[in-house]
């Protein structure tokens, strides 16, 4: 059974778009935190739903929607099994983060009035911060933030002093997109839990690092998308305890998410159909399911492994270059780099870059607060899979002095 | 020179290089010539929409003809709005109205541009005709 023998050579083989050629350059895929690519096994079970078995779930009596919904439904029992839920009620499928965030707080507002708390973390991507503004505009309800330090990591204590009886809601994110910090978040659960408070953990960034254990961090709400997980886009992830979704009403309204519907009334169905309105991206639901199997069988512990490899690495060869600063520096962090060269501007050098068939992301990263903070307006994000090499860094470092030479 | 003539020159120019990394240099180097705004008039009312990078774009009418000074905090954009200037400035607001701008795609320049910088070179054309649209119904 034992199969930890990490072949990368192999491994890029799964991967048919690192072979291509972008600007006559060989590709250089070095933004993995905006989406990574999707493994062979993957694309194939998107063809095979559509050529073999595309059908609408839960309606049809016919054979084809009876396989359709059995391989929906087993792709939400391997979400069930990965993230060690209770019961697949628990997870609901959405169209991404975004949209399970928005689900969530939503669903906050009935719960919330004026005078309660809610509190967020100065390292958040923005679409863990303007649903929650939009709930407060709607209930009242104020919104605190969790201070930063130098390093990129949340001031614990800070937060620890934030938390009181008024605290309804605490969202963090488990990783930051911009800075690849690692944050606390089981201490950060345990502590909202003493005020009775419930916890959002936006796990965008993470469940391509790690596995996710939803009993062990006791979280109330954890989300993701499946196009950084591997998988197809169009396709997230909600893990709700099962009290909090009874809890929350429905998001949207519509077929699917009912239980009996008259011009008087309508009862919703019982979870996990209740935030499941229309058909899904069912084909895509599937595929993120072989996507789960994939990254399991190449196994956490060898990504970790490998990604700490290349991360080290490319930190080191990174600050042997005049004049950069790397943004984020815990000691607690995934396999992403941002960092800015003097006084030059991130798109200039991502610009010069691209043309050498480099892909890297510039700019503010959907965390403007993060850029407010060091007094910048973006920088250079490198973050590297398991599926990236030593010689794809050397060939980073290659264009990056090419560009310093011609922008200084 | 009219607008077409200058666009020609450019071109010509462009035409002399033989990749990507000389037509870049060249545009930084242009960056570094570009007639700079008005620190009073770096403000975010002058600054157009649609770029990753900062552009501020003012425009004043001496005698009849369209002045623009700009700036940008990243050195390639500066030197794509500096060959912006270059065709549209100290030109009547009408032939700038009706100036063609197909020279954008004639040197080259938009297969070595990400779509976030082609769209911002577009905002930046967009904003020059503006300003001689209103200057011209004053
Ligand atoms: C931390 C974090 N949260 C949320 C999102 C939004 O994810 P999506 O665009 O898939 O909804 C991202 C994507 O960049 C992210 O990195």
């Amino acid at each position: 059974m034992k199969n930890t023998a990490f072949n990368i050579v192999s491994i890029r083989n799964d991967f048919p778009i690192l072979n291509s050629k972008v600007n006559g350059k060989q590709l250089v895929y070095l933004d993995n935190a905006a989406t990574t690519q999707t493994p062979k096994v993957v694309i194939d079970s998107l063809v095979s739903y559509y050529s073999k078995i595309n059908a609408n779930i839960h309606r049809g009596a016919h054979y084809l929607s009876q396989k359709a919904t059995e391989a929906y439904e087993q792709a939400r029992k391997k979400f069930q099994k990965h993230f060690n839920a209770k019961s697949s009620n628990e997870i609901i499928f959405t169209s991404g983060t975004t949209h399970s965030i928005n689900l969530v707080a939503n669903g906050f507002v009935n719960l919330l009035k004026s005078g309660d708390e809610i509190i967020v973390s100065h390292l958040e991507h923005h679409s863990n911060i303007v649903p929650w503004q939009m709930l407060c505009e709607k209930t009242g309800a104020t919104m605190r933030v969790i201070p930063m330090n130098e390093k990129g990591e949340l001031i614990f204590s800070e937060y620890e002093k934030l938390l009181s009886n008024k605290t309804k809601v605490v969202f963090v994110n488990h990783v930051s997109n911009a800075l690849g910090t690692i944050n606390p978040i089981k201490e950060i659960i345990r502590k909202a839990h003493k005020f009775g408070s419930a916890v959002l953990i936006d796990g965008a960034q993470a469940l391509p690092h790690f596995k996710v254990d939803v009993i062990d961090l006791d979280v109330d709400f954890y989300v993701g998308s499946a196009h950084k997980l591997y998988g197809p886009t169009g396709v997230g992830i909600l893990y709700g305890k099962e009290k909090w979704l009874n809890k929350i009403p429905p998001y949207q309204g519509g077929g699917e998410m009912i239980d009996e519907v008259t011009f008087e009334k309508t009862t919703y169905a019982k979870l996990p159909n209740k935030f499941e309105a229309g058909t899904p991206n069912i084909g895509g639901v599937i595929a993120s399911g072989v996507a789960i199997d994939y990254i399991n069988k190449i196994g956490f512990e060898n990504i970790a492994k490998r990604e700490i490899e290349l991360l080290d690495y490319a930190t080191k060869k990174l600050l042997e270059i005049d004049e950069i600063k790397i943004y984020g520096n815990s000691s607690n962090k995934t396999s992403v780099i941002s960092f800015n060269i003097g006084s030059i501007h991130p798109y200039d050098i991502g610009s010069i870059i691209d043309n050498e068939g480099i892909a890297v992301r510039t700019g503010h990263h959907c965390a403007q607060p993060i850029m407010d903070y060091f007094n910048i307006s973006g920088t250079i994000r490198i973050s590297l899979s398991f599926y990236n090499t030593i010689e794809e860094i050397d060939s980073l470092i290659n264009s990056i002095m090419v560009a310093k030479k011609m922008l200084s | 020179m009219t607008i077409e003539e200058i666009q020609n020159e450019i071109i010509s120019e462009f035409d002399m290089f033989n990749d990507w990394i000389e037509k870049y240099e060249y545009i930084i180097d242009l960056g570094k010539s570009l007639p700079v705004i008005k620190t009073q008039y770096k403000t975010q009312e002058n600054i157009i929409r649609g770029c990753q990078s900062k552009v501020w774009l003012y425009a004043e009418n001496i005698d009849n003809k369209l002045i623009f000074t700009a700036d940008s905090d990243a050195i390639i954009t500066k030197g794509i709005i500096a060959i912006l200037i270059r065709t549209f400035s100290n030109q009547s607001a009408e032939e700038i109205i009706n100036a063609k701008t197909d020279f954008v795609e004639k040197i080259g320049l938009k297969e070595h541009l990400s779509q976030t910088r082609a769209n911002g070179l577009s905002s930046m054309i967009k904003q020059i005709k503006l300003y001689a649209v209103a200057y011209s119904n004053k």
